[in-house]
């Protein structure tokens, strides 16, 4: 083993050590915030070793034989160190830092063995994620794919009192369930059929075109799957806004920045494989591009400040997808580390908004740009990178979307990609409006948040910036057409525009827009009845099966049993009588009996 | 000389007498008198077979019965008066806590 894969191994290790730690003595984790000062710890210093993993651009493998079997290790478990994996170490770490100092503020009023529990839950997590984005084979990618899973349902059920909390953690559970089912399927045939988990070997055999299997459209449309559920991708996008019901910062670290892109990283990771089935491409692309659109409408109706965030989430997602799909994954991994950053800034200013004014709903907020000047700057920073402006992040990794999606002659997609950059701001902006201007509300004292919470504001708002400004020089290299970049700026100051009249002059009224576009308004006001589909299916197959079993079971299974136990019971009640309880009536048996014998024994001797 | 048949005859009547009167008394100390008679009648079939077939084990077995009996009726009487005691009654009828 070199340092360049000793050190991601220590930025992988220290939350580990961290969560071992906060699970075992329990004094600490009650202890609340010295917890989270010590789960801190361990990720500043994994922060910096995955910088410095970064700046040096480290490469390199190092695995150990896990499942040893005669033909050499089934399975192996290591590090892989490459660009990908380092630029994912350093967004994961450092959101998890500034999520974990932030939190500390956030979640001050919890008591302080919930707080430790939940600094626990976060080492956790991320030792989970990096273990994921460090995977040098299927086989370790898919543990720690379902250990963050298991992070995001704990953390989504944080307030698990709350029914509200522990439903949309189930939810959030069984809904990536069911793409992982697929997943797993997936990785197991892919392993039948080449007999390996590495991605080393696997990308090998593909660039020699060794790797002619039957099937591989049908496996590798599995283990996308995986990559629908977790990502949010339609039809699988309908727990994300339900799992805002975790904590704030929760939302911000694992539903938006990182655990949501792992299947966008997967897709990524695995570019190679999915190279080779263009059919598989092409459907990524498809949904990626319908999903982002869908989820941007659905944004555009939504109050609730953080669901509003989610369904952009979901609808940024798409975007990474749809470039994955159409074979610029890079546009599409550098889109998620761009949006892992201006993603988490909006979540957690949108933390502080809810902090200060107490409510998710933001028709109960309104003029809060007077009361927290330094949460409304950042909310915007946020809000234009989300929305496309230069120079900030968010421009040039959307201009590298939508450009390899229009290369890779997929026009549809194109569109609706196009359609979803207006929306985009227009559901942003209109939270900005509604929130930070227009008429303040007088219920509570809206304050600016402390210290702990605007530190890392501003850093991730410097950032969001600074990576920008770090694109506009640096990047460039990809030829978009000319036409790109004042189209989709055009269209996203059409949205602006759009949400200024409506909500900031009162030039358009929100009502009429929606009775002009009523059929969309109706659909996307109802989830386009997603939801509600799940939930009757829910109830028509899966209760209607249990309803069935529980017939069965208590009408034929039960029944025999109390059949028996009457007839038993019927019996005894019957014999009873024989049992007079008198002696005499007993002597009357033994002398009848002895009776019988004597007759028997005289008369058929 | 009257027969062995006769002395079988006499037993097999007192005992049948005693299961008669253990069936149909009502009370205890009734009972306890008819099985006295069935006991007798075992010994007097005892004693008719040692007599007619000059075997003196069965005069011996006899005495035994005799002595036995009468612990039997000490215990049993015993048992009837502390039945009274308790119930304030010896009728057999009444003494049914085994019922089924």
């Amino acid at each position: 083993m070199t340092l360049p894969t000793r050190l991601p191994l220590l930025v992988l290790l220290l939350p580990f050590a961290a969560f071992v730690v906060l699970a075992v003595v329990a004094p600490l984790r009650r202890a609340g915030a010295r917890a989270g000062l010590l789960s801190i710890a361990a990720m500043s210093v994994a922060f910096m070793a995955a910088l410095v993993a970064w700046v040096e651009g480290f490469r390199g493998e190092a695995t150990w034989s896990w499942i040893p079997s005669d033909g050499g290790p089934i399975a192996t478990v290591g590090v892989l160190v490459d660009p990908l994996s380092n630029a994912m170490l350093v967004l994961v770490t450092l959101v998890s830092l500034l999520v974990q100092v932030y939190s500390l503020a956030y979640l001050g009023d919890e008591p302080p063995a919930s707080l430790g529990r939940y600094y626990t839950y976060q080492s956790l997590f991320a030792f989970s994620m990096l273990g994921l984005v460090l995977s040098p084979g299927f086989l370790q990618m898919f543990v720690f794919w379902e250990l963050v899973g298991l992070c995001s349902y704990l953390l989504i059920g944080y307030w698990y009192q709350r029914p509200a909390a522990a439903r949309a953690a189930v939810k959030a559970f069984w809904i990536t369930k069911l793409g992982d089912v697929g997943f797993v399927i997936g990785i197991v045939l892919l392993w039948s059929a080449t007999g390996t988990f590495d991605f080393g070997e696997l990308f090998a055999r593909a660039q020699e075109h060794a790797l002619a299997i039957d099937g591989l459209g049908t496996i590798m449309f599995l283990i996308y799957l995986g990559a629908v559920g977790k990502s949010a991708q339609f039809p699988l996008h309908v727990w994300l806004p339900d799992a805002m019901e975790g904590p704030t910062p929760v939302s911000a670290l694992i539903h938006a920045a990182t655990m949501v892109t792992a299947g966008v990283f997967m897709v990524t990771r695995a570019q190679p494989l999915f190279a080779l089935v263009p059919d598989v491409l092409i459907l990524i692309g498809w949904v990626g591009a319908f999903t982002a659109l869908l989820a941007a409408t659905m944004a555009c109706v939504e109050s609730d400040i953080k669901r509003v965030l989610a369904y952009s989430t979901v609808s940024q997602l798409g975007y990474m997808m749809a470039a994955a799909g159409a074979g610029a994954a890079d546009a599409g991994f550098l889109h998620l580390l761009t949006h892992g950053l201006f993603k988490a800034l909006l979540f957690l200013a949108a933390g502080a908004v809810i902090h200060a004014v107490g409510t998710n709903d933001i028709f109960r907020m309104g003029g809060l740009f007077r009361a927290m000047p330094q949460t409304g700057i950042v909310f915007i920073v946020g809000t234009l990178a989300l929305a496309g402006v230069p120079p900030l992040a968010g421009f040039f990794s959307k201009e590298a979307v939508l450009s390899g999606v229009w290369e890779a002659h997929l026009t549809v997609p194109f569109l609706m990609l196009a359609l979803t950059v207006l929306l985009t701001a227009f559901y942003m902006f209109r939270v900005v409006f509604i929130t930070f201007f227009g008429r303040a509300f007088e219920a509570g004292h809206p304050h600016e948040a402390p210290w702990l919470m605007r530190g890392p504001l501003w850093l991730l708002a410097a950032l969001t910036v600074a990576v920008g400004i770090r694109l506009a020089v640096g990047g460039g290299e990809h030829e978009a057409p000319g036409w790109l970049v004042p189209l989709s700026l055009a269209s996203a100051f059409v949205g602006f525009a759009l949400a200024w009249a409506m909500y900031q002059r009162g030039l358009v009224d929100p009502a009429t827009f929606s009775t002009a576009l009523a059929p969309f308004d109706f659909l996307a006001r109802r989830r386009y009845g997603i939801d509600a589909l799940y939930a009757g299916l829910y109830r028509a197959l899966v209760l209607g099966f249990a309803r069935l079993i529980g017939w069965i079971d208590r009408y034929l299974v039960d029944g025999v049993l109390n059949v028996l136990s009457a007839l038993t019971l019927r019996a005894g009640a019957g014999l009873r009588g024989i049992q007079s309880g008198r002696a005499q009536d007993y002597v009357y048996g033994v002398a009848f009996g002895v009776l019988l014998l004597f007759v028997w024994a005289q008369l058929w001797r | 000389m009257i027969g062995l048949q006769a002395y079988l005859v006499l037993a097999a009547l007192v005992f049948a007498i005693g299961l008669f009167g253990v069936l149909t008394r009502r009370n205890a100390v009734g009972i306890l008198l008819g099985i006295e008679l069935m006991l007798n009648a075992v010994n007097i079939n005892l004693v008719a077979f040692a007599r007619f077939n000059g075997d003196l084990a069965g005069v011996v077995f006899t005495l035994f019965t005799i002595s036995i009996t009468v612990a039997e009726v000490a215990v049993g009487l015993a048992i009837v008066i502390a039945i009274f005691r308790v119930r304030r009654t010896v009728e057999a009828d009444r003494l049914n806590l085994l019922r089924g």
